[in-house]
């Protein structure tokens, strides 16, 4: 028995065998894994689970990774944080952090690479790769190094010097393509298309890698004692992330792990590049976006192929979509470092801004158990944080010369205030 | 020559990755009703929906997205690439 069925078009409904491949032959629809839920639920159990592995493969019963082979590198298993000290600067009573900058390559990609990879390698195939903004194409390089496979990563040129460096020292070919991740991403489905045994992990396997960010809901259930939370906040660029943790909740519902998925999931990304914030919060059609600049390189997607879904599954949920300014990315990121001793990328901030102008707007009510996903390590974009802080002064290694130069600027006796947000 | 690229997910129609039109100074329009032309309905019916391209089709000019452009009235030159894309970015 298997828990894989095949593939299934999400829009006609056309069924396929598992293999490679992410568009339906009939109407170029995106394909999705189509599982056998009557075995996974006869299979599964809390107890398994909480027997199971420290990474997201304590919940292989709801991947589509058959094999025991899997590159896992310790995606997962991260902690909730209950953001008490940020919630109370928001005003909300119950506020929870799932911070994925902790993982194997400090962002939420080594789950869904974790995947793709232990299905790149059901497959046989000869390399692998991906079309990247840099968390990707780091978690890649790694999973690929483990699983020894050769990787071609094609990224936009403009992307933070740290997720370069990152990016190289696993060794795999780096790809820069002049213009935006767009046309990064065209190129490499055209490579994709020309190479049928190698696999592009958000490409020709992206039914099976999308899978892995379901995990991101699995873990916050468990986490939660297996309640679900009452509202969600994800980042947005595909849309493919926000999709995948609103199908984690279902699934828990449906194999009996949670009594309801009843969770409120909203979104946020960054004003200058929000082509589904923008459709949500007009109740309009996701209209891609060509020219863009924001401090959000993760982010910045502005043709959105999961768009449409994440649009009506906000909708659909009740959930809604900020669009914070770059200004404000860059606030937040400092407010969740000075609360919670988090220090994310502007990904995160976006999150974390978009949060803060929900619950201003009412979208988010004080007393919801309110649960984001900060996605990202700020580590990997010091250029641009850079910016928004001072060098710290240097003074001669003598106590006089603390006292005399930095000790009257600041109380030591008084904890440090948080530092004022902007003002919409 | 218009040169137009496929992807493999029009293979069971087009049974070719490429091809190639000498329509002269046109527009995508023209060139997708050639290729139905050419086609059939099959193709016609994977490309666009009610005279529309399909949500999930992506069209490119020399790499631009026509939605970039002026969708399906965009300018084709006799020299210009066309590829035909699924919709697929991200993650």
């Amino acid at each position: 028995m298997s828990r894989v069925i095949g593939l299934k078009c999400r829009e006609c409904g056309a069924e396929y065998p598992a293999v490679i491949q992410n568009t339906c032959y009939e109407c170029f629809g995106p394909l999705e894994v189509n599982y056998d839920w009557d075995y996974i639920s006869d299979n599964i159990s809390k107890e398994k689970i909480a027997a199971g592995p420290k990474s997201i493969w304590r919940y292989a019963d709801l991947l589509p990774v058959e094999s025991e082979k899997r590159i896992d590198l310790g995606a997962g298993f991260n902690t909730l944080h209950h953001a008490d000290r940020l919630g109370a600067v928001l005003g909300l009573k119950e506020l929870y952090i799932l911070d994925e900058s902790v993982n194997p390559t400090n962002s939420f990609k080594d789950r869904v690479t974790s995947v793709a990879l232990s299905k790149a390698l059901e497959f046989d195939v000869k390399a692998v790769g991906c079309a990247s903004t840099g968390n990707l194409a780091a978690a890649v390089g790694a999973h690929a190094a483990k699983a020894g496979l050769p990787a071609y990563i094609f990224i936009p040129g403009t992307i933070e010097l740290g997720k370069i460096v990152q990016m190289l020292i696993y060794g795999p070919h780096v790809i820069a393509v002049e213009g935006t991740y767009d046309d990064a991403n065209r190129l490499a489905s055209e490579v994709a298309d020309s190479h049928p045994d190698w696999a592009f992990v958000n490409i020709n396997i992206r039914p099976y890698y999308t899978e892995g960010s379901k995990t991101l809901a699995y873990e916050t259930a468990e986490q939660l004692g297996w309640q679900t939370p009452d509202h969600i906040v994800a980042p947005l660029a595909s849309g493919a992330l926000l999709c995948a943790i609103s199908r984690g909740y279902k699934d828990l519902e449906r194999v009996g792990l949670v009594d309801g998925a009843d969770v409120k999931l909203s979104g946020s990304q960054p004003l200058n590049c929000s082509p589904i914030a923008t459709a949500v919060r007009n109740n309009s059609e996701v209209v891609p976006v060509r020219n863009f600049e924001t401090i959000a390189h993760s982010l910045a997607i502005g043709n959105p192929a999961d768009g449409y879904y994440a649009k009506k599954t906000i909708l659909d949920s009740g959930g809604y979509a900020a669009t914070p300014t770059d200004a404000e990315i860059i606030e937040a990121i400092h407010l969740l470092a000075r609360t919670e001793g988090i220090f994310t990328e502007p990904a995160g901030g976006t999150t974390v801004a978009g949060l803060k102008k929900l619950v201003e707007s009412g979208h988010i009510q004080p007393d919801e158990r309110v649960v984001v996903y900060v996605t990202g390590n700020g580590l990997k974009a010091q250029d641009t944080l850079l910016k928004s802080l001072q060098r710290p002064p240097v003074i001669k290694p003598m106590l006089g010369e603390f006292e005399r130069l930095v000790a009257p600027k600041i109380d030591i006796h008084k904890q440090q205030e948080i530092a004022p947000l902007a003002r919409t | 020559m218009v040169k137009i690229r496929f992807s493999s997910a029009l293979s069971n129609v087009t049974h070719a990755r490429e091809t190639t039109l000498d329509l002269g100074d046109t527009n995508v329009k023209a060139v997708l009703d050639k290729l139905i032309e050419q086609y059939g309905a099959d193709f016609e019916r994977r490309i666009l929906d009610k005279g529309e391209v399909r949500r999930f089709v992506n069209l490119y000019v020399n790499g631009e997205d026509i939605r970039h452009l002026s969708g399906l009235n965009s300018p084709v030159k006799n020299t210009d690439e066309i590829s035909i894309l699924p919709a697929v970015s991200g993650g």
